[in-house]
């Protein structure tokens, strides 16, 4: 009997607590917490064990093992196992944006110079293929990075860069270096680079100037070698009157 | 002894005094076993070694420290809080000491608090212990990355200079880590509530300790359970009942894992925080409340 009746307060309880755990759920992904979806992807990706383990509490230890096997994987140049176990880091942890970061950076950078430079493909056009082909994934894990950090700087200021250094796309550069500035926490230089970057864009150099010339404008601290040298490189091509333009080597 | 003063020290209903006597036995006992030394030792161990990882990247090197640190208090104390819950009632029917104490005018949900209050502070003192370990490690990490930033950007402009230093501290410790502690112990406690709860139908520490091994693994499974029934996506009644069961149940354990996300820099917002305290503080009141009412049915 006295069984009975527990069972039925604990069910009882069960049916309060319930509408209460769904909105406190609703409300932890509203913050962004608990950005893991459980799914049968996952599940394949993880293997029996660690899907048990990533969902017992102990998922940020399991994403931090995988990150450390990724590291060992870089170390012997074993590229698609560093990208099999990247995603699987990134599925567990999507909110670490050091993660996403260090994914990307093996990708662009590592794994498509390894490609270019591949000497078991005699044929160039394959190369540049594959190295096209972890630029894209490289790309790839910084949208997805942003997906999930929309409030944070780091990774638009990643994807400046790839756009920049593998891409050659200054206009996408300066546009995702003035979405990283716009950010609260986000690094001083990010407003100058995508001015910077700006500069270099055919048909936008008088918006570029004057972003420049805003920057020389604020004081001491933005007049840096770089900015001068852009600014009068601005200067020329407009044809910006004399009196109007910035001393060569600053004030 | 005149009848007035016999009148003065009349049984009263609850006492405080009562359990506090309860809960500084229980303490005490419990910090004198050997498992609870070997946890400790292990938990200290572990987040102290993290200091002494390979070299990685010092935003890489905070990650995974920080990572290993609070992942080790969250499983420590959740398994400290079940490990030594388990044993409290069956040790005491195994010495003969609950006769001795419930034979004195002892109401049973008096010694049932003292000994959950005797488990809680030991909880406390131990993620106390470890949240110590936890920030002197954190310290002497960011003190030498400090030192190696400054002196690899000793002739950096100072702009450069700040925004670096900036950064590792940004790496380094965040005030969200204590709210996400707090949240660990509020989970441990309603384990140790509900491993109390399970412990007074259990004839031994063995079958509970089991027990609460599958409800930890389910418990952090049931909101996708739940999720799963309330969105009425299962295809047939019997899973309904089986999801519906599980919902009913089971705590939603996946609800207190927030120091997941704020290794990761998430903020937890003050609000957040207060609704999940509360909803800690429900399940272990009514576990609790479960277990005294399960205690009274039992026959010793």
């Amino acid at each position: 009997m006295r069984l009975a009746v527990t069972i039925g307060l604990l069910l009882a309880f069960g049916a309060i607590k319930l509408p209460i755990e769904r909105q406190l759920a609703i409300e932890h992904r509203q913050f962004h917490f608990d950005g893991t979806a459980l799914n049968l992807e996952l599940r394949e990706k993880l293997g029996q064990l660690g899907f048990v383990a990533a969902f017992s509490g102990f998922r940020s230890i399991v994403a931090d093992i995988l990150f450390i096997q990724a590291h060992v994987a870089w170390e012997r140049t074993e590229w698609g196992r560093v990208l099999f176990l990247f995603r699987q880091v990134t599925t567990l942890q999507p909110r670490a944006t050091l993660f996403w970061d260090m994914a990307a950076w093996h990708m662009a950078w590592n794994a498509s110079v390894a490609a270019i430079n591949d000497k078991s493909q005699p044929r160039q056009a394959l190369r540049i293929k594959a190295q096209r082909e972890y630029f894209a994934l490289g790309k790839d894990f910084l949208e997805r990075g942003i997906k999930n950090n929309p409030d944070r700087p780091q990774l638009y200021e990643s994807l400046a860069r790839l756009y920049k250094e593998k891409y050659n796309d200054h206009e996408h550069a300066s546009e995702f270096f003035a979405r990283a500035a716009a950010l609260p926490g986000a690094p001083s230089y990010d407003r100058r680079f995508s001015a910077y970057e700006l500069s270099y864009c055919e048909g936008r150099e008088q918006e570029a100037y004057q972003r420049l010339r805003r920057l020389y404008d604020e004081g001491e601290r933005e007049r840096l070698p770089t900015l001068i040298a852009r600014l009068k490189f601005l200067e020329d091509k407009l044809g910006v009157a004399k009196e109007r333009r910035v001393p060569a080597t600053g004030p | 002894m005149n009848s007035e003063e016999i009148i003065g020290i009349r049984h009263r209903a609850f006492s405080p005094s009562r359990i506090l006597a309860i809960t500084s036995n229980t303490l005490t006992d419990l910090t004198r076993q050997k498992a609870f030394h070997v946890l400790l030792i292990f938990a200290l161990l572990l987040i102290g070694s993290s200091v002494f990882l390979a070299r990685f990247t010092f935003q890489q090197e905070f990650q995974i420290l920080k990572d290993i640190s609070l992942g080790a208090m969250s499983i420590f104390s959740s398994l400290l809080a079940i490990v030594a819950t388990a044993r409290l009632i069956p040790q005491d029917v195994e010495d003969r000491t609950v006769y001795a104490i419930l034979a004195k005018p002892v109401p049973r949900f008096e010694y049932l608090l003292g000994k959950l209050t005797g488990v809680l502070l030991l909880l406390a003192s131990s993620i106390g212990l470890m949240t110590t370990m936890f920030l002197l490690v954190l310290a002497a990490r960011e003190h030498s990355a400090l030192q190696e930033t400054a002196r690899q950007f000793a002739h950096a402009p100072r702009e450069q200079l700040e925004d670096s230093l900036r950064a590792v501290r940004a790496s380094a410790f965040n005030i969200d880590f204590l709210p996400g502690i707090a949240v660990i112990f509020l989970k441990s406690s309603l384990l140790a509530a509900l491993t109390l709860f399970v412990s007074t139908f259990a004839t031994t520490n063995i079958f509970t300790i089991v027990v609460m091994a599958f409800i930890y693994l389910i418990g952090h499974l049931q909101a996708t359970a739940r999720e799963f029934w309330l969105q009425e996506n299962a295809p047939t009644w019997m899973t309904r009942l089986f999801l519906a069961l599980v919902a009913l149940l089971f705590p939603d354990l996946q609800a207190f894992n927030l120091v997941d996300d704020v290794v990761a820099g998430a903020v937890i917002p003050f609000t957040l925080f207060i609704k999940t305290a509360e909803l800690g503080l429900f399940y272990t009141t009514i576990y609790t409340l479960l277990a005294t009412f399960a205690f009274y049915g039992k026959e010793l």
